[in-house]
């Protein structure tokens, strides 16, 4: 791709990238914990990943190698933009190929791929307090991270049990990091929720209209919150992927034609694809 | 014999020369239901903030006994310490039901909020105390999934008193708890409430300017004006012979119907 001229490596400013990483230096130090960074205006809407690109902006190098997934998929309309803002700014390697990238920058998915050491695993926010729900106040739920208040998170999931029958929560279920802090995972399904768990890769939070950092180091533990007489589960699907069969993947419902015919798929694009023997 | 829970010794919290809460002292004894009298103004809320930990006071002593025989320093205890007291040790009942009440969450999970505070993880369990308490508090235990907001004043204040004792506390506080509701649901809560209270043997400190609620609910009385207490004794005590002339004012003023 074409240089860019008259913008710094990255788009963002070096003073910048210095303070996001110091910030994202005591986002890993302290598992969990949300650490206010002053957020820059992007050229990008707030909600589109405004958080999770300035993570990107501020930790790529020369040498790595980008992937982004919006809901798993590498061709949809922001993975592709944001891809292409890097490979612009920065001129780095892009690649759809979950093994071949070092930096994943993620909108609500982890791949199915599992991940390895090294790998850097980006995720976009939208509302990074798990507790705002209950708790209009910021500087209430500040006290009831610092003081560990959590019992109502737990009304929330009550309320999923009286109402539905059963915990009812399937996106931002919230987790526990390291003992200590409770977490909102950004909306990722539950389904992936048990993947954050002592996982290899280091996972990096950004909510660019929050302005909030937080992080799980490599090999973190992440508990689900649940009741003991109604256990964390993630979703099953009666079916498989209708492309590649697989039976332990993410599935989304997909509508194939204007008389209502549908097809269930997996969310992670290149999951499948490299199943069906697609992958370059 | 027994020891007093709850200790203040010349608690003062001056807003300003002369207003607030001045070198108060008082004991509550396990058991006891203590009410404080006064006029608006006199210091009685500024009290009840202060002895309940909600605000921390300009000097004098505060000394609580839990129920492990911990002697806590309520002056000088950190602020977690005293969230941690809030929650299984106190009970805080508010005149406006909607200030002590979550009212976009179920009946009962404003009951269960407590318990899952205090670590109780078995939703089965935490349901079925919720109806136990509905039913102490005389709510229909069907209603248990409904919201607050669509519950009558007397019943949302009643879910704030069974929300408040579903974990035991040992020492309540309750600011006015009859207050805005008409006289046979005042009737009906005060019911409940001495019943619990008797049952429980819960410590109460009550403040209230009602004083059929004094005499009916409280075993001693304080009387406060302008910050301090000028009397005090048992409450028949104190409304059938009232000596300083500010209680006896009061007392004159309940109106008599014969």
């Amino acid at each position: 791709m074409s240089e860019l001229t008259g913008y710094n490596f990255a788009y963002l400013d070096e003073q910048t990238k210095r303070m996001i990483r110091r910030g994202l230096l005591k986002a890993v130090a302290v598992p969990g914990l949300q650490v206010p960074f002053g957020g820059r205006e992007m050229p990008l809407p707030y909600g589109w990943g405004t958080g999770g690109i300035q993570v990107t902006a501020a930790i790529i190098g020369d040498d790595d190698c980008l992937k982004v997934i919006d809901q798993g998929a590498d061709d949809t309309t922001n993975a592709v933009s944001i891809r292409r803002f890097f490979a612009k700014t920065a001129q780095v390697a892009t690649t759809e190929v979950t093994e071949d990238a070092s930096i994943i920058q993620t909108r609500h998915r982890i791949p199915e791929t599992p991940l390895v050491s090294g790998q850097i695993l980006v995720y976009q926010v939208p509302i990074p307090e798990p507790l705002r729900f209950i708790e209009p106040r910021e500087t209430e739920t500040r006290k009831m991270h610092a003081l560990s208040e959590y019992g109502v998170m737990h009304v929330k999931l009550y309320e999923d049990i009286a109402q539905f029958g059963q915990i009812a929560t399937a996106y931002a279920y919230p987790v526990m990091v390291n003992g200590r802090y409770v977490m909102d995972p950004s909306p990722i399904p539950k389904f992936d929720n048990p993947k954050m768990h002592q996982n290899p890769a280091l996972q990096l939070f950004g909510a660019g209209r929050e302005k909030r950092l937080y992080a799980v180091p490599p090999y973190t533990d992440v508990v689900s919150l649940d009741f003991e007489d109604h256990p964390f589960e993630i979703q099953r699907w009666d079916g498989v992927c209708e492309l590649c069969g697989a039976d332990d993947t993410f599935l989304d419902e997909v509508v194939v034609d204007d008389q209502g015919a549908r097809m269930f798929v997996c969310s992670d694009t290149h999951h499948c694809r490299s199943r069906r023997g697609e992958d370059a | 014999m027994r020891e007093p829970i709850l200790t203040a010794r010349d608690v003062t919290r001056e807003y300003a020369p002369g207003q607030g809460c001045l070198g108060v002292s008082l004991d509550v004894w396990p058991g006891e239901v203590l009410g404080i009298v006064g006029e608006s103004g006199s210091g009685k809320s500024t009290l009840l903030r202060l002895l309940s930990g909600q605000e921390s006071p300009d000097s004098g002593t505060l000394q609580f006994i839990d129920r492990h025989q911990t002697v806590w320093d309520l002056c000088s205890s950190s602020e977690s310490d005293l969230r941690y007291l809030g929650r299984t040790e106190f009970g805080i009942i508010h005149q406006n039901p909607r200030d002590g009440l979550r009212l976009r969450i179920s009946a009962g999970g404003n009951i269960g909020e407590r318990l899952m505070g205090v670590g109780e993880r078995h939703y089965g369990d935490i349901r079925a105390e919720a109806e136990k308490w509905l039913a102490e508090v005389e709510i229909d235990p069907s209603r248990i999934d409904d919201r607050p907001a669509v519950f009558s004043g007397g019943m949302q204040q009643r879910l704030q008193i069974a929300r408040n004792l579903v974990t035991h506390p040992k020492l309540v506080f309750m600011d006015e708890p009859t207050g805005g509701l008409d006289v046979s649901v005042q009737a009906k809560l005060l019911d409940t409430l001495k019943r619990l209270v008797h049952d429980l043997g819960i410590s109460v400190v009550i403040v209230t300017h009602d004083m059929g609620v004094a005499r009916l609910l409280a075993d001693r009385l304080l009387v406060m004006k302008s910050g301090q207490v000028i009397e005090s004794g048992l409450t028949d005590q104190v409304l059938d012979d009232p000596h300083a002339a500010y209680t006896q004012q009061l007392v004159a003023s309940i109106l008599q119907v014969n």
